[in-house]
Parts: C-alpha cells; structure tokens; sequence
C-alpha cells in the first residue's frame, strides 16, 4: 500500500496505458486526456469526445480487465477451455484499450500543434514514400472511407525495414496484428461510435475535417525512435 | 425507435445500400439475378466479392424493418411459441440468449433468429437423412453484412447491431437498445409468418430430394445426366452398371 501513497493519479496517467499492479494482477486504467473534450471542436464535437473516452474507452478498459481476471484464474486452474473462449474477448477489449490509448495523442488542439504538419524526418519520409502529404491523407481517406463495418485505418512504421505503410485493421485488432514489425504512428478511428453523432453516415467528411486536429508532434517522435 | 433514427437509417444508409449497388451491377449478369442469388454468388463460400457488402445489406435492412412494427413487442403465440419452448425452454430463454448474441456482436453486425433445416453441401458424401429435431430454431451472430442466408438456414428476425442503428437515440447503450426493440418493437405475427414459409420450404425441398433420389435408383430419366462410374475397362458411359 506504501506504493499507493507515492504514485498521484497524474504519474499514474502519464504511464502510458495506466498500468497498476495489484495483488501481483496488473489491471489497467482509462488514461487522462491531455486536453478537454471540447477542445478538438470543430474537427471532433465534445459530446463524440466525452462519450468516446467515457463511455466506449472505458468499457474497453473495464472488460479487459475482467477478462484478465477471468484469464488468471482459468490459467492458475488449467482450464483450457476457458482460456480458449476468453481469447477474442482479450483481443477485441485489449485491442480496444491500445488503439484508443494512441489515438487519443494522435489528436491535438489547434492552439497546441494540430493538424501542423510534420516537420523533421517524418516530413521528408512521408514525402519521399508518398510523394507528399496530400497524397497519404488521400489513401487513408480513401482506405478509411472504404472500410467496411468497423475498424481503423493506420500510418505505420515497419521497424525492420523503415518503410511507412497504411494500413486498415478491423474491429479493434491492433497494427501489429498486420505485420509484427508494424509500429503505428497515426491511427483514425473509423467506428461509427468515433464520428456518428456529428457526422451521420458521412464519413469522409469526419476524414476530412479530422486531418486539422492530428497531433504530428507525437507521430514524429515515434518515428524517429524507431528510425533513429 | 425515433423519427430521426429512421430518416437516417433508412434514408441514407440503406438507400446508399441500393444506390451502390446498382451503380456496381448496371450492364453485368449480376444486374439479372435475384437479390438473394446475387447474395450467395457474390458471398463466393467466404470468398467474398465487392457486390456482397451492397447486396447483402440491402437484404438485411429490407428484413429488419419488416421484423418491426408500431406497438410492437409483446410475446409470440402459436406454433412459434411451440417451437419456442421446444427449443430453448421458454420465452424469456429465447429472450436472453438473443440478447446475449447482440451484445457479444464485437463490431458491426447483425443477431437472428433463424430456423434450420439446412444440409451441409459437402459434394460427394451422403448427407444423412434430417429427422424432425434436428430442424430447429436456433439464435446466432453475424459480422457485418453477413447474412444466414449463406449457410443456408431460413431467418426469423433480425435485429441490427451496427453502431448507426442505436447511436442516435442510445449512443453506446447497445443493451438498452436491445431491450427496447424487444419490449416495444418487434413483430411477432411476422416472425411467425416466415416460420411457416420457412417449413414449406423445408418440405419441399425434402420432397424434392426424395424425387430425385428415386429417379436415380429408377435409372435414367429422358434428359438426365449419365452418372460417373468407375468402370474396370472402358464401355459406353451411358450404360448403368447392373446392380
């Protein structure tokens, strides 16, 4: 308990995923915003912003959880069984709490760096393999656009090979479920839930508009760390 | 349900459904068929093709208003209520289990009830012959655009899971959606009604079978194809190997 009192709830939230360990079981939490759910207007309306991390981030979290408790316990038992019928339960809300934990710094305010192209070796990467920005944001729109049902569309890394890749996943299956060597940089949430309330059943314009509040900043820190 | 739910629900994504897939079909043999073959064709046995997302939910959504009605909910009666409780106990069982289905539907699709009657295409095997319990009323799950038409059982009911269905009136409250639909909206009286089309067409098709089994043993029929035998030596295909 002595590990609580010097961990504030802001260092826990700067953990990334919010990681805490608990009784030797690590269980996760929902991490902060770095800015107010109104902030991103009006790219992204508030009302989508409080009921995405709220409500639908939340529950990720919270059922991941459950399903890792449920997990220890059929693993310490040597249930097969349960295991196995745990795993897309496990895949669909961890998958769900990784997506959403970066595309929550994929997105900035204006006024701090969104939608501010990127500068330094993303720039010249992105040029070099696309040709220009226009370009990548038109594969992903058109990628996104065309995705069917619910899934996300992803500027990538591979770390081996230092290409950029675009990249759409279903669901919530995260990048690296395309290619083990696939770090992602950017990811776009295309489930209805991210756009629906503002943007109806228009979903290139939610592509459009989403471009003004892209955090490049946090992309190309990424980057260069996986491409020195 | 609310009126602006539909108005978009049914005006612009099913509509977009139909406006895709006629753009995607004009001037090809696709353009012929019915909706329901251009479904199995283009679903290619999990293959699928660009045609199957357009065509298929186009079905799916045309089904689902029908499953619907103002005033609706209640409780189902009749035969539909027999089979009910032969296969799953009671009502509220059914209930429950078609509940769990639309909320364990991770992603976009669809729960049904369907009934099934259905063989397995297994190409040279011999299927065995389907007594009565095993046509039955079972719920399932479908990511998507998929439909149970492709593994060929008869769908009951169906009620939507996409996100666009319920987000309006719900937003994340999938459950609270579900519940709703079932307390208020659905159509019991066509629920029973395609369970009786479903039966007929479970029958005839048996008939059929059994017509086209007898014509084998009979021998050939004017017109029929020669049945492929192996045949120690060579002779003349078209003559059957006495018994």
């Amino acid at each position: 308990m002595a590990l609580r009192t010097l961990v504030t709830r802001k260092s826990l939230g700067n953990l990334g995923l919010g990681l805490r360990q608990l009784r030797g079981l690590q269980t996760y939490s929902l991490p902060d915003l770095p800015y107010d759910y109104g902030a991103l207007e009006p790219a992204i309306s508030g009302e989508i912003m409080q009921l995405h991390h709220q409500k639908h981030h939340q529950a990720y979290v919270t059922n991941y959880n459950k399903a890792l408790e449920q997990l220890d316990a059929a693993t310490a038992k040597g249930d097969s069984h349960t295991v196995a019928k745990l795993l897309s339960a496990l895949k669909f809300n961890g998958g769900g709490h990784i997506n959403h934990s970066i595309f929550w710094k994929n997105l900035a305010p204006v006024k701090e760096g969104g939608g501010e192209p990127p500068h330094g070796s993303l720039g010249w990467a992105i040029d070099n393999h696309f040709g220009s920005m226009e370009v990548l944001v038109q594969k992903m729109n058109t990628e996104g656009a065309a995705l069917q049902g619910s899934g996300w569309v992803w500027l990538g890394v591979d770390k081996e090979l230092k290409t950029l890749v675009v990249q759409t996943t279903e669901n919530q299956d995260p990048l690296v479920s395309k290619g083990a060597n696939l770090v992602p940089l950017l990811g776009i949430d295309v489930w209805e839930h991210a756009y629906y309330l503002q943007y109806k059943n228009v979903r290139p314009d939610y592509l459009k508009n989403i471009w003004k509040v892209i955090n490049w900043k946090f992309a190309g820190e990424v980057y260069e760390k996986e491409c020195p | 349900m609310s009126r602006e739910t539909l108005e978009y629900h049914w005006g612009k994504h099913h509509r977009t459904y139909v406006e895709n897939l006629n753009h995607q079909i004009v001037g090809t043999e696709l353009d012929q068929m019915t909706l329901e073959d251009l479904i199995l064709a283009s679903y290619n046995r999990g293959n699928i093709l660009p045609p199957f997302n357009n065509a298929a939910q186009i079905w799916n959504h045309e089904f689902f208003w029908e499953s619907m009605k103002p005033g609706g909910g209640g409780k189902p009666s009749g035969y539909l209520l027999e089979l009910i409780k032969r296969d799953f106990g009671n009502f509220e069982a059914l209930v429950k289990e078609l509940k769990s289905a639309a909320s364990s539907q991770f992603g976009s699709g669809w729960a049904w009830l369907v009934y099934k009657a259905n063989r397995l295409d297994v190409g040279n095997a011999v299927n065995p012959r389907l007594q009565e319990e095993d046509k039955k009323l079972v719920v399932v799950k479908s990511p998507n655009a998929v439909n149970p038409l492709v593994w060929d059982y008869s769908p009951l009911l169906t009620i939507d899971v996409w996100e666009h269905a319920y987000y309006i009136d719900f937003q994340n409250r999938r459950a609270d959606y579900i519940t709703i639909f079932m307390e208020k909206l659905v159509s019991w009286e066509v629920v029973s009604l395609r369970l009786e089309l479903a039966k007929a067409r479970a029958s005839e098709r048996e008939r059929e079978e059994e017509r086209r089994k007898r014509e084998e043993e009979d021998g050939y029929s004017a017109g029929s194809e020669a049945v492929e035998m192996y045949l120690e030596s060579e002779t003349d295909e078209s003559e059957p190997e006495a018994e």
